[in-house]
């Protein structure tokens, strides 16, 4: 695989479909949505031979010799600014650990995303377009190594989003994808501030021997190359460190969504056509917290420390608060999006246990639920294609109607729920387990435990809604689901319950990389003081 | 200034000399071709790119900045010359499909005539070390733009709004006169050279000092319609032809900008040190003077634009907000803040004449710019529908665009001079911009075209010279060597 630029051509791929599309005419429908078919599904293919080229024993996170696939160029460099040195930009990528579990998310859920939009019923060359530029957003933001070029691939995805929520979507398109537009944006310009703040802080030692300023996330990572006075500097007695965390704790939490940020979250998914409610909750909700493992918590590991509780308290008020405004929605979809709100808590618990079990737990927890919630909204929308209402009260009995659809909702349920043989088990298991391991978090994890009782709550009495009891007569001529939609259910089937029956499948991609994050964020940045606030 | 240095100054000035040449050109032309204007445009056209050519020949030829007597040429003249130049042909470009300009076509010599006489007021302004020379190019330029603002006069809004701009611009200029005066009462000359080496050396008088300075900031607010001094902008970029108030958005903002940065940088500051920093002289902090204008600027540009239905005047206030970002690469006191205007400058240029060359387009078919017009856009003329909403985007600051590596540019020399508050001040009111510039992409794109708006279909012309505007943004988006590079070399020993 030696110079391959794998990681290029996964990101860049769809950007290759896009072209093409807007090359075609808008009424070859049928060639618009095979060109985005076969993009997705070569994406899927590359992932997979990146996955079957990986050597599960390197860790990466903050050495570039274990990075693997890496692609480094320089991308921008002014030389002989005299007051500030060389300024360059690198492109970037590489992947460990944390980043092919969702290089794996990402080429799976838009494969199935692009099945799920077979039948968008106008516009089809803009809408997959987009889709597709989309797609390159998500997967340069796993892949990026340099903080430019993550954030560029980070704002990359606002606009696409904006125009598929506004477009294609329900009825209150218009505000839900504003509001989308703006909770992100001002989230991201706090991450501008902190990457500006870094890039003054750090420097990094060139080929021809110079010192530079540098946006690399690993050099940042080295205390040993922060510079006395910069303003994110630990050496800096009155550094800002603290102050640039919170922003951009922020900026991530934004995405995530985390409590008080999440308000976005369920008018977007509302609204939003269906196939872009499953990347949102599959892929897009995965950056804050891989925006906070891969920037924040190796960066800033003095601070982390400090506020490893704080993230807990608001993973357990995510994990609790989700549930109960989940226990209280009339609309399926609504329910789904606040189930996505608490299943998230899950992630950053586990992560603000700073333990190897924690934070392996976040990660695999961050994959499962992108698959069972992009399950789980692929089911409301089947069913919202079929009656063109998603009241939970509207139906009943449609087990009796509809028993292979039935079949996959009890699968995807029960994996909400955290069924053991289910992948959710394991991942929300391990977030227990190091969340009760560590005396700061404990209690919060106890509170916790709270969260898997509403959330059974709330998905058993779904289910009982919905499909048992007696048959709404309205519903009686509805057709159970046809291959087009087996082919998007039955992957995402075999994954959950693959991965709950062997979850060493996806941790052992993942152990060796978490437990020197683990490491990192212990150990690093220790001898110093946190100051600013 | 002897018979002696006539020669070598003739040699400084070829670029104002070949303007001046051409703006007699065109007055001739226009009396021997009195029914057939078609070749003035042409002539105007030649006339940029001879001057283009006299500027960069210069441009490659000086190393250090030539002082001689009012002027000093250097790189960083140089600089905004290009910008102008650039932004000169494509307003000419515009002019030749601009529906407003050819209802008065048999005035086209005149047009053509002040727009070089604006050009000239423009090289004379980012060249002067003069504060007289300053005042006399200023009025130069500002008498041409009224009379351009009031081009189409048989229509109201456009009298009215030259009216305005007559009126604003003789108080403001009345004002920095005044400061002027005040300033060569004070140290004895009006070379800004010489007023630095006075400020440097002696404590004048702080009250009249502070008095003065504040008059002549008056008179560049107005050019630069930073607040207090905007309030013609809206009316006069609304009322004024299209093709004009881009003009007046760009070119004439740079000239004030220029010299913006030369009078502070030349007149009110110690030379800067190593690491690119300066220092504010003692007497006067205009620096403090400065932040509270410019956060004021784009706060009141930013949330005035978003109740705005005419997309022109939406423009207008956004182009107000845009000055308010520029000032903070001023008033940072580093060479890295001025890197960052001069790169600003560039992008904003390409990315405001595009969009009001879009909303020239629209209005030519609809006769209007309410946003309404907009609906269903992108259907109906998605070319113009996605290099619109590439321009906005640009104006927003949202990467993969070149806007975003202006203000990039602009934070980076804050945070390098720890202002991180007005950073933050800054990054929100960007938040706020989002709002109004996605307005115009939600009706382009989110609302159905209804029966009765016209469908609008750009020539094979006009979509070129959109290209040429919308092809670099996204190029400069993603590499922005070039330009960083061009202005770095045009900030080399500037102010010594």
């Amino acid at each position: 695989m030696d110079g391959f630029p794998i990681l290029s051509l996964l990101t860049f791929l769809p950007v290759l479909g896009m072209v093409i599309i807007l090359f075609l005419k808008k009424e070859q429908e049928k060639e618009i949505k095979y060109t985005a078919l076969i993009v997705t599904g070569l994406q899927v293919i590359l992932a997979a031979i990146l996955l079957g080229n990986y050597d599960y024993s390197m860790a990466g996170i903050n050495d570039v010799n274990s990075f693997q696939f890496v692609e480094k160029f320089r991308w921008i460099e002014v030389t002989g600014l005299s007051w500030l040195g060389t300024l360059k930009v690198d492109y970037f990528m590489g992947v460990d650990g944390i980043s092919v579990p969702m290089v794996l998310l990402t080429a799976i859920v838009s494969f199935i995303a692009t099945i799920s939009s077979w039948k968008i019923p106008k516009a089809l060359k803009g809408y997959f377009a987009l889709f597709l530029l989309l797609d390159t957003g998500m997967m340069g933001v796993f892949v990026s190594l340099d903080f430019f070029l993550f954030y560029v691939f980070w704002e990359l995805m606002l606009l696409p989003m904006y125009f598929l929520i506004g477009i294609w979507g329900g009825p209150r398109k218009e505000y839900a994808a504003i509001k989308f537009f703006l909770y992100t944006l001002v989230g991201s310009v706090f991450m501008l501030l902190v990457m500006i703040g870094l890039y003054f802080s750090a420097t990094e030692t060139l080929a021809d021997g110079t010192q530079a300023f540098t946006f690399n996330l690993l050099a940042l990572m080295n205390q040993a190359n922060y510079t006395a006075t910069g303003i994110l500097s630990p050496y800096n007695p009155e550094n800002w460190r603290f102050v640039a965390y919170i922003a951009l704790f922020v900026g991530f939490a934004i995405k995530v969504p985390m409590f008080p940020f999440h308000t976005w979250l369920p008018d977007a998914h509302v609204e939003a056509p269906t196939p872009i409610s499953v990347i949102l909750a599959g892929v897009l909700l995965k950056m804050g917290t891989y925006g906070l493992l891969r920037i924040s918590y190796p960066i800033f590991p003095d601070v982390t420390r400090e506020l490893m509780w704080g993230i807990a308290l608001f993973g357990m008020i995510n994990i609790v608060y989700g549930a109960f405004v989940a226990l209280a929605q009339k609309d399926f979809k609504k329910l789904i999006a606040y189930s996505s709100v608490s299943h998230m808590g899950y992630v950053l618990l586990g992560m603000a246990s700073l333990s190897s079990a924690g934070i392996n737990g976040a990660v695999f927890q961050m994959f499962n639920h992108g698959t069972i919630t992009a399950m789980l909204f692929l089911i409301v929308g089947v069913l919202y294609d079929r009656t063109h209402t998603r009241g939970l009260n509207d139906f009943g009995g449609l087990a009796a109607t509809l028993p292979r659809y039935t079949g996959f909702v009890t699968v995807a349920f029960f994996a909400a729920i955290g069924l053991p043989s289910m992948s959710g088990f394991i991942s929300e298991a391990l977030v227990f387990v190091g969340a009760f391991g560590v005396e700061t978090t404990r209690t919060l994890a106890m509170i916790s435990t709270l969260g898997i009782l509403l959330g059974a709550a709330y998905m058993l009495w779904t289910l009982q809604r919905v499909f048992f009891g007696k048959l709404n007569e309205k519903w009686a001529d509805i057709t159970d689901l046809d291959t087009r939609e087996l082919i998007m259910f039955i992957p995402l089937t075999i994954i959950i319950i693959f991965l709950g029956v062997y979850p060493s499948f996806m941790l052992d991609i993942m152990s060796t990389s978490v437990n020197s994050l683990v490491e990192i964020v212990t150990t690093s940045f220790s001898n110093i003081t946190v100051s600013g606030l | 200034m002897d018979m002696t240095n006539l020669s070598e100054l003739v040699g400084l000035l070829t670029p104002e000399i070949s303007v001046s040449l051409f703006l007699v050109a065109i007055v001739i032309f226009d009396l021997i071709f009195n029914k057939d204007k078609k070749i003035l445009p042409f002539i105007a056209l030649a006339g940029v790119a001879v001057t283009l050519f006299f500027v960069v020949s210069q441009y490659g030829e000086i190393a250090e900045p030539i002082k001689s007597g009012m002027i000093t040429v250097d790189k960083f003249g140089l600089y905004f010359k290009v910008l102008i130049l650039i932004s000169t042909v494509f307003v000419i470009f515009f002019t030749l499909s601009s529906d407003e300009i050819k209802a008065s076509a048999d005035r086209l010599g005149e047009y053509y005539t002040l727009m070089f006489g604006m050009m000239l007021g423009m090289f004379m302004l980012v060249t002067a070390t003069d504060l007289i020379l300053i005042y006399l190019s200023l009025e130069l330029l500002s008498l041409s733009s009224y009379v351009l603002a009031g081009f189409t006069k048989l229509r109201s809004r456009s009298s009215e709004a030259a009216l305005k701009y007559i009126l604003y611009g003789a108080v403001s200029s009345g004002l920095m006169l005044f400061g002027i005066s005040l300033i060569y009462g004070l140290t004895g000359s009006t070379n800004l050279y010489a007023i630095n080496d006075y400020l440097l050396s002696s404590n004048g008088n702080v009250v009249i000092l502070a008095l003065a300075s504040v008059m002549i900031f008056a008179g560049i607010g107005y050019k630069i319609s930073a607040a207090p001094f905007h309030f013609w902008t809206p009316d006069v970029y609304e009322g004024a032809p299209i093709t004009i108030t881009a003009y007046l958005s760009v070119a004439s903002k740079a000239a004030g900008f220029a010299m913006l940065v030369r009078i502070l940088y030349i007149g009110y500051v110690s030379v800067s040190d190593a690491t690119g920093h300066w220092t504010v002289i003692e007497a006067f902090d205009w620096q403090m003077l400065l932040i509270v204008i410019s956060i004021f600027t784009m706060t009141l540009g930013n949330f005035t634009a978003l109740w705005q239905d005419n997309l022109k005047r939406m423009l207008a206030y956004s182009s107000i907000a845009h000055a308010g970002y520029l000032l903070l690469g001023v008033l940072v006191l580093s060479n890295q803040g001025l890197i960052a205007v001069l790169i600003y400058f560039f992008f904003y240029m390409l990315m405001n004449l595009g969009a009001f060359y879009i909303v020239m387009l629209i209005a030519n078919k609809t006769g209007s710019e309410n946003i309404n017009e907009y609906d269903g856009l992108g259907y109906t003329s998605p070319f113009l529908g996605v290099a619109l909403t590439i321009c906005l985007i640009s104006l927003t600051g949202l990467p993969p665009t070149a806007g975003f590596i202006g203000k990039l540019y602009i934070f980076i020399a804050l945070v390098d001079a720890k202002m991180i508050a007005v950073a933050v001040i800054a990054l929100l009111n960007s938040v706020v911009s989002l709002y109004y510039y996605v307005r115009v992409l939600k009706h382009m794109f989110l609302t159905k075209a209804t029966e009765t708006t016209p469908v609008v279909k750009a020539s094979s012309f006009e979509k070129i010279v959109l290209l040429a505007l919308v092809i670099p943004i996204l190029v400069f988006g993603v590499y922005f060597e070039p330009i960083i590079n061009f202005a770095k070399n045009s900030l080399a020993g500037f102010g010594l």
